[in-house]
Order: structure tokens, then sequence, then C-alpha cells
């Protein structure tokens, strides 16, 4: 049965190989290493977004939604895609759209759009440099 | 206990039907069925272990993925029209909802 | 023992969260800032409530699935909140901001 498995493991690989399937930013192992750390961190941050719209949503405190654009300083596809997903998985900020060098977000405060226009977040992503 | 994080969690997934029924627009109809989604996952999680079959955690993992299949596949329709042009039209679907 | 205490305290905390959430969508005025309302929901109320099963769980083969299900929303939330709000955006759906006349 493992022997079966074994096989068409092979096969699946062999067919994908000869049509090209698999291109050469499929899968960022060179990223392994900074992955716990930025995960530490961006869980920090969605527990003080969590927080701080928590009060807003039960105090009914005044919102001023804001769109604001920011740079992105990342270099590859990746890291955009990651800041971007970092920046929608902190509540009170979602990335409305996303161009080659800017970044759409929609805050819900004044603090949450500044504290993003700073770019404190961006340093953290860890940037993918690949090679063409 | 978990009967009442099941309780908590039934009473969100009722919220945001309500929303899903009332939302002005029709994006906030996707927003509260994707939030029921999310929620449905987690009640099949947490039912997995009230009754002690922990083999439909498996379900709850297809069920996360059929719900962001599903979201994004009713966005597209509700944003083109159709599932074979791959343009953004004219028409509103936004405006034409709210009456 | 402490493990139960932590395990119940995750799932309450978790669950409170889904129905301030949920409240969230139901208060706010326009649905760009739903939009955020949803995303406490769908953010640590879900990470919550899926740690606290995994206390229970221990080290286990259901645990691993947990673990699945958390990187598996982890990844899709923002991604379907990002398409939904970009769509909106491009449909012309005007967001309600604070600099505008009509103020809150």
């Amino acid at each position: 049965m493992l022997g079966l498995g074994l096989a068409s493991i092979a096969l699946t690989i062999f067919l994908a190989t000869r049509m090209n399937l698999i291109d050469d930013e499929s899968y960022p192992f060179h990223l392994f290493s900074q992955f716990p750390a930025f995960f530490i961190y961006i869980l920090n941050e969605i527990i003080k977004a969590n927080i701080d719209v928590v009060k807003r949503i039960m105090t009914s405190s005044s919102i001023s939604p804001q769109l604001v654009d920011i740079p992105v300083p990342q270099k590859s596809d990746l890291g955009r895609v990651i800041y971007a997903n970092s920046i929608t998985l902190t509540p009170g900020t979602v990335s409305v759209a996303l161009s080659k060098d800017t970044l759409t977000i929609h805050a819900l405060t004044k603090e949450a759009a500044e504290d993003l226009t700073k770019g404190s977040m961006a340093k953290k992503i860890p940037d993918a440099v690949i090679k063409k | 206990m978990f009967i009442v994080v099941s309780l908590a969690i039934l009473i969100t997934m009722g919220l945001a039907l309500a929303r899903a029924i009332a939302g002005p627009t029709v994006y906030d109809r996707i927003a509260a069925v994707n939030l029921f989604g999310t929620k449905t996952v987690l009640l099949i999680a947490v039912w997995a272990f009230i009754s002690g079959r922990t083999d439909l955690l498996d379900i709850a993992l297809v069920y996360a993925l059929i719900n962001f299949i599903g979201v994004i596949a009713v966005l597209k329709l509700v944003t083109v029209g159709d599932f074979h042009s791959s343009s953004v039209d004219e028409t509103d679907p936004a405006k034409a909802d709210t009456e | 023992m402490i493990i139960d205490i932590l395990s119940w305290a995750c799932l309450t905390v978790g669950g409170i969260l889904g129905i301030i959430g949920a409240i969230g969508i139901h208060r706010f005025p326009d649905f760009y800032s739903r939009l955020h309302a949803v995303g406490i929901a769908d953010t640590l109320s879900a990470i919550l409530i899926l740690l606290g099963l995994g206390f229970q769980a221990g080290l286990s083969l259901a645990a691993f699935k947990l673990f699945l299900i958390f990187v598996f929303l982890f990844f899709t939330s923002p991604t379907a909140s990002h398409a939904l709000a970009n769509a909106a955006l491009h449909s012309g759906l005007e967001p309600e901001l604070a600099d505008d006349e009509n103020k809150k």
C-alpha cells in the first residue's frame, strides 16, 4: 500500500515537472527563519488592535473612518502580499486596494491610520528577495 | 461549559444572520455570510468536542475551505454579473440593491 | 487542572468577543467600518476558541487538525476581507469619512 502511494507521488512529481507547473517562487523556504518572530509580533498587534476596536464598539466613542495611501517598501510580490494581509488581519485597518508601490487602506480611527503611515509594521515583514 | 460557548457562537450567528437579512448593500450581506461561515466552522469544532467525535474536525476543515471559495465566488458573481466574462462592468449592484 | 481553567478562560473570552463583533456589525454606520467588526470576530475570537479547544485536546491528532483549521482561517479571512473591500470600492460604494461635512 505504501509502495503504491510512493509510486503515485513520484508519478505526480514527474508529470508536474514535465508540465512546468513548478515555478521559481512556489514556496518561501528561505523565509522560515524569520517567521516565528514575525508571528509573535503579529499576534501581539492583533490583540492590541482588538482591545481598541472592542472598546470603540462597546462605548460608542467616536470613530473617524479614514482612507489613506501608504507606501509599500517591500520589493517582492510575496512581501507585499504578506504586508497587505497583516494590515487586514489587524482589526481597525483594512487594505482596500494594492498597486505597485502604494496601498490604500481604510482605517477605523485616525490613530490607527497614523500608526501605519509611520510604517512601524512594514519593517517587521519578512521580505523575500527572489532572484529571477 | 462547551454548551455555553456553543450558545455564544449561536447568538453571534443569529446576529450575523440578522445583518445578512437587513444589510443595506449587497456587500454587507456577503460580509455577514462570511462571518456566519467562520462561526459555523467554530461551532462544528466545538460540537466535535461536545460529542467526543474528533473526526468531525475534518468536516470543519472542509467547511472552512468551502466557505472561502463560496464567498469569493459569490463576490465574483455579484461584481461581474456572470462567470464567463473577465472585466468589471458598469452596472452598480450596491446601488441597485439599496432602492 | 490549570490547563482546564486556561482552556475555559480562552473559550469564554472567545465567545464573548464573537458576540461583541456581531453587535459591532449592527452598531457601525457604514459598510467599511462594519468590516472591522467582522475582523474582530474573524481573528481573535476564532484564535481563542481554537486555542481553548486545543488545550482540551492535548497533544493528539485532534490538536493538529485544530492547528490546520487555525492556519487556514488565518490566511483566508484577510483575503476575503480584502476582496470584499476592493470589490465594494471598485463598484463605487463611497465610504463614510470623518472629514466629510456630515460628521458623526
